[in-house]
Order: C-alpha cells, then sequence, then structure tokens
C-alpha cells in the first residue's frame, strides 16, 4: 500500500512531507529527553528485524495467497510511539530508497499513513486500554490484531484521500474507497493474527520485554495533545502557504514563484531580468498553436495567467500533438544519444 | 515484498555500484540528494496530461546512469518490480477519462489514455532517480547528507543503526527461513500458525543482539551520539552541478521542449 510518487501532486507531497518532518522532530526530541540511550541500538536492530520479518511471507489457509507482516504495531507495542514512530520512518526511508516503495517525495506519505495512524492512534487509543495495566493473553492479542486492523485502515483511507487531493488519478472517491477499504480489512485481519500471534509468543517467552515497554516507566506517558497542536499548525502554516500559491496561479503549483517575481518587475520597468526572459520567450515561440504568452505587456501577470487557464492543456489542438510527438522521440533519442556519448567518455577517463 | 535472498542480493548490487569512483560518485552527496528531490518535485508539478513535455527530463537520470556507470537495465528492472500499485491505481483512468483529446494516426486518445501514460512516466522518472541517488551516492553518504541538512540526529543515527543491521537480520531470517523449508518441504511460505513463533523468536534474538551491542557501545564509551570523523566539502564543481540542473529543470517546467523541437524540425522539412 505504498503511494506513489507519480500519482501525487507537490502539494500533497509537501503538506505530507511537513506534517511527517514535524512529528520525527518531535519525537526525535522526546527521546532526547531520555536518560538510558539503550533504545539506540534496540530500535535500529527492531527496524532491521521489521525488514526481514516482512520478507518472511506466510501463507494463508485456504486461499493459497501469502502476506507479510506490517510491523507498525509490533514496533510500538514493543518500543512506545515515539521510538516506534521513528524506527517505522527509518524502514520506510530504507525500502524507499533501495526497493522504489512509494518514492522520496512519497515518503512522507508513507511515513504518515503506516507511521501515524499504528503509534499515535491505534497504539494509545486502542492496544493500551483493550491490554491493560495487568495483560492476560487474550487481551493482549485483542488489543494487537484489533489496533492493526484499525491501523491499516485508517492507512488505507489516507492513500484514498491523498491520491484525491492529489487529482492525479480519476478514480472516484466511493469507488476507491470500496476498492482500498476491503482489501485492506482483509491483509489487516491476516496482519492482526500474525501481530497478536508474535507479540503473544514474545509475551510468554518473556513477559518483561512487554512489560517494560507497556508500564509507562522507562517510555513516559503518553500525551496526544502537542502531537494534534503540532499537525494543526503545519496543517494551517502549509495550506496557507499553498493556497495563497494556487490563487496566484491557477495552474496549480506552476512556478507560482517565477509568475509573481514576474509580477513584481511588472511595476519596475526596464528590469534586465524580465526583459530578457520576454525576449527569450519571443525567440522559441516560433510555434503559433502553442502560444507561450509573453507575460503581458500590458496586463498584470494575474492577467497573463487567465488565457492559460481558459485554455488549458488537454485541449490539444492536432498541429501541437504532432509536434509534440515528433518532438518527444526526437529528445528521447538526444538523451540517448548524450547517454551513450557520456559513458563512452567516463569509460575513457 | 521481495524475498529474503532477492532483497540481499539487490541491496548488495546497489551498494557495489555506490562505491566505484566516477565523476558522479565523487559529487557532493548533499548535491545529488537536492538536485533529485528538485528533479522529483518538477517532475510531479507537470499538469495531469503532461507526457512530451516530461520527456526532456529523462536527460537527468541518463546523465547519472550514463557518467555514474550504472547499468540502465538492472535500475529498469528494479522500477518494474515495485510498478504494480501505480499501474494498479493509474490503469483506471482510461475508463474513467473517455473524453477523445487528440488523434494519433488516426486512432482517438482518450484524456484517460493520456493521463495513464503521464502516469506511467511519472513512475519511472521517480523512482528511477530514488533508486539512482543510492547508486551514484550510497547510503552512508546519504545519511551524512541529511545530518548536514539538518534531519534529526535520531533519525539518522537510526537509519544508520538499521543499515548497518539489515544485512545481519537479513542473514539471520534467510537462515530460518531456509532451516523451515527444508524440514516443511513447501518453500511457497511459513504456515500462518507457525508464523508467530517463527517471527517471535528472530524477535528475541533480535532483542538480544540489541542488549549486546548496547552493552559493547556502552563498553567504548557511548553516550548517545555518534560522531561522524569524515566531513563534507561542496566545491565548485558541486554548486555547478546543482545550477545546472535548475536550470534544466527550470527550462524543462516552463516550455514545452519537444512541442518546440518538433515544430522546429517541421519548420525546416
Amino acid at each position: 500500500m505504498h503511494m506513489a510518487d507519480a500519482l501525487i501532486s507537490p502539494a500533497v507531497g509537501g503538506v505530507m512531507w511537513a506534517a511527517t518532518a514535524g512529528l520525527t522532530v518531535y519525537c526525535a526530541r522526546k527521546l532526547k529527553d531520555r536518560d538510558d540511550n539503550g533504545h539506540v541500538p534496540l530500535m535500529g536492530v527492531l527496524g532491521a528485524f521489521i525488514f526481514a520479518a516482512q520478507m518472511i511471507n506466510f501463507t494463508i489457509p485456504a486461499t493459497g495467497s501469502s502476506g507479510h507482516l506490517g510491523g507498525g504495531m509490533i514496533l510500538a507495542i514493543l518500543l512506545g510511539p515515539h521510538a516506534a514512530f521513528l524506527t517505522m520512518a527509518s524502514v520506510l526511508t530504507v525500502q524507499a530508497l533501495f526497493f522504489g516503495d512509494g518514492g522520496l517525495l512519497a515518503l512522507g506519505c508513507n511515513i504518515f499513513n503506516l507511521g501515524f495512524w499504528p503509534c499515535f492512534l491505534a497504539y494509545p487509543f486502542i492496544y493500551k486500554p483493550i491490554a491493560g495495566a495487568n495483560p492476560t493473553p487474550r487481551r493482549i492479542f485483542l488489543g494487537a490484531s484489533l489496533a492493526a486492523i484499525i491501523g491499516l485502515q485508517l492507512g488505507a483511507f489516507s492513500v484514498v484521500l491523498e491520491t484525491l487531493a492529489a487529482g492525479i488519478s480519476d478514480l472516484p472517491f466511493t469507488t476507491f474507497v470500496l476498492l482500498m477499504q476491503p482489501i485492506h480489512l482483509a491483509i489487516g485481519i491476516v496482519e492482526a493474527f500474525v501481530t497478536g500471534a508474535v507479540v503473544i509468543f514474545v509475551w510468554r517467552a518473556r513477559p518483561e520485554v512487554l512489560e517494560t515497554a507497556s508500564s509507562g516507566r522507562k517510555f513516559g506517558d503518553f500525551s496526544l495533545r502537542p502531537v494534534i497542536i503540532g499537525l494543526a499548525v503545519v496543517a494551517i502554516i502549509t495550506g496557507g502557504i499553498l493556497s495563497w500559491f494556487a490563487s496566484a496561479n491557477p495552474d496549480g503549483l506552476e512556478w507560482a514563484m517565477f509568475k509573481t517575481a514576474g509580477r513584481e518587475e511588472l511595476e519596475a520597468p526596464g528590469n534586465a531580468i524580465h526583459e530578457g526572459l520576454a525576449r527569450f520567450q519571443e525567440q522559441t515561440a516560433f510555434l503559433p498553436d502553442y502560444g507561450f504568452k509573453p507575460p503581458a505587456e500590458t496586463g498584470g501577470a494575474a492577467q497573463a495567467a487567465e488565457p492559460e487557464a481558459a485554455e488549458p492543456w488537454p485541449s490539444i489542438s492536432a498541429g501541437t500533438s504532432v509536434s509534440g510527438i515528433i518532438g518527444g522521440v526526437m529528445v528521447l533519442i538526444l538523451a540517448g544519444c548524450i547517454g551513450f556519448v557520456l559513458r563512452q567518455f567516463s569509460h575513457g577517463t | 515484498m521481495a524475498s529474503i535472498d532477492t532483497a540481499l542480493v539487490s541491496i548488495g548490487a546497489l551498494n557495489e555500484l555506490a562505491s566505484q569512483d566516477t565523476h558522479i560518485h565523487r559529487l557532493d552527496p548533499r548535491a545529488k540528494l537536492i538536485t533529485t528531490v528538485l528533479f522529483i518535485v518538477t517532475v510531479v508539478s507537470f499538469d495531469k496530461y503532461a507526457v512530451s513535455a516530461l520527456l526532456p527530463l529523462v536527460l537527468y537520470p541518463v546523465v547519472l546512469t550514463a557518467l555514474g556507470d550504472i547499468p540502465t537495465g538492472a535500475i529498469i528492472r528494479k522500477v518494474l518490480i515495485v510498478s504494480p500499485f501505480a499501474v494498479l491505481i493509474g490503469i483506471f483512468n482510461p475508463f474513467f477519462d473517455r473524453e477523445v483529446l487528440m488523434h494519433i494516426g488516426g486512432v482517438p486518445v482518450t484524456g484517460g489514455v493520456i493521463s495513464f501514460a503521464s502516469i506511467l512516466l511519472r513512475f519511472f522518472l521517480t523512482v528511477g532517480v530514488a533508486l539512482l541517488l543510492i547508486a551514484v551516492t550510497g547510503f552512508e553518504a546519504v545519511c551524512q547528507a541529511l545530518e548536514r541538512l539538518k534531519v534529526p540526529r535520531a533519525f539518522v543515527v537510526q537509519l544508520l543503526f538499521l543499515y548497518r543491521y539489515l544485512f545481519v537480520l537479513l542473514e539471520e531470517g534467510l537462515r530460518i527461513r531456509r532451516a523451515y523449508a527444508l524440514r516443511a518441504g513447501d518453500t511457497r511460505g511459513v504456515a500462518m500458525r507457525h508464523y508467530g513463533s517463527l517471527s517471535g523468536q528472530l524477535l528475541l534474538r533480535t532483542l538480544d543482539r540489541a542488549q549486546r551491542i548496547h552493552q559493547a557501545m556502552l563498553c567504548r564509551g557511548f553516550d548517545g551520539r555518534i560522531r561522524v570523523a569524515r566531513s563534507l566539502r561542496a566545491g565548485p564543481a558541486d554548486v555547478l552541478f546543482v545550477l545546472f540542473w535548475c536550470l534544466f529543470f527550470f527550462l524543462a517546467r516552463r516550455y514545452n521542449l519537444p512541442l518546440l523541437l518538433g515544430a522546429f524540425m517541421e519548420g525546416i522539412v
């Protein structure tokens, strides 16, 4: 259920990155306050454990298919929410870098979807109340599996929301929800069962491991308030900035920087950069079909943007699409040639 | 998710590529990290129907593979392995967006098909450069760059630790998995009723190992910080690298280069 770069917009990726970065800083600060640094190697090795355990596939009875562990819930139970969030984030980062699961811009989404919900919602509000202060195997199992299911459902729902907000996919909301939630319910039930089984096994073999984690003695009391306040601040700030960008230019984040800069320069005529760019545009716009409107000699940049909005990219005329295809093929050939030459060059030296 | 053997092989392969010494490998990791992030932001900032306009951006991964001496096939194969999710979501576009936007040789092409092609192209570009970043930089160097770019130290230390023990635990998992397969006969997967104790066993060993590592670290004076002796220094080549690509990304984003080139060629012919 890794979100992919190809399906998100810069705004969605940016907001989720900001939220994840805020959470990471918050968690890192929480960990720094601990007087004992035994969690440092523990987190690292447990992250590697989750990595390895995810790759041991198990067969699901009567279906012939196989599943693997998600791991967020196990980490939260063993490490507490803050350390678990950082560990999950590190696992997802390595997966994004080495296996291309998701992508670098979607990493913020993925860490949020798979780390925030299990660590900061499912663990404190579902697992802990059910497992209680004096856990029994049944309560641990019930708490761990329920938390795993709900955590995954929230994660899947976040994928739906992020995809819709980006608008790259044309899937309607209800279809997408009906597609994602049942699939992840099935995955979640299997994962819940496995999570419960692993936690119970550890509890039977080494009850002290779970007790230190759940007692709250060593890992500190947990409060959601700073997290929620931080997220709200991040959302407001990024939302505000992004909507300002978006309103300055109807084409989303289409270099609003450039446009706003262009507007400022219009107020100060005779600016060398602006003139240079305008001249460059005149020289390059040798295809009348595809009008590169020079940023409005008479009007403001906002007015210059309007015709573009009225005639967006989808309204391709025959002329532009043919030159687009010819040019596209040529660009690819050109890129291939550059690559070939560079490779020869790097071998030569 | 890949099996343990393939994961080990593929991480090892990327590592080996990263240990090369080429012009690209010698660049400051921060320069490569920043440029790669800018590249991805540029790619995703394009309109959902952008296909031809995206093509010039292929130059960045092409230059990285060529100058970094990276086998193109290996990267493409890795990208293909993880493509199902994006393909699965994107494949619905042709069904929901049926408006005909253009004709290629008389064949009508709908908006959904174009946006699906755009998703595939985006996917290849973004995932490809993420893998290339590691192949031309190496994981430790990326972590070092992250630390210098003010990513919280606790997270960077966590990444380094995870990476250090990834191989150990993957090998341990591989041994457990192999031992199980030899006894159970079926190599497809672990029976679900055995999975809890099997991975629980791995977990217990992991916890013991963490304790031993911690004791060993304390013996050597660990105080919660990891100190890196190497230092990063950005030279003119690094600045030039970032500036060149910034300019290129800006031009590719601002102007539809293939369209201009195509029109130019039509004008000549």
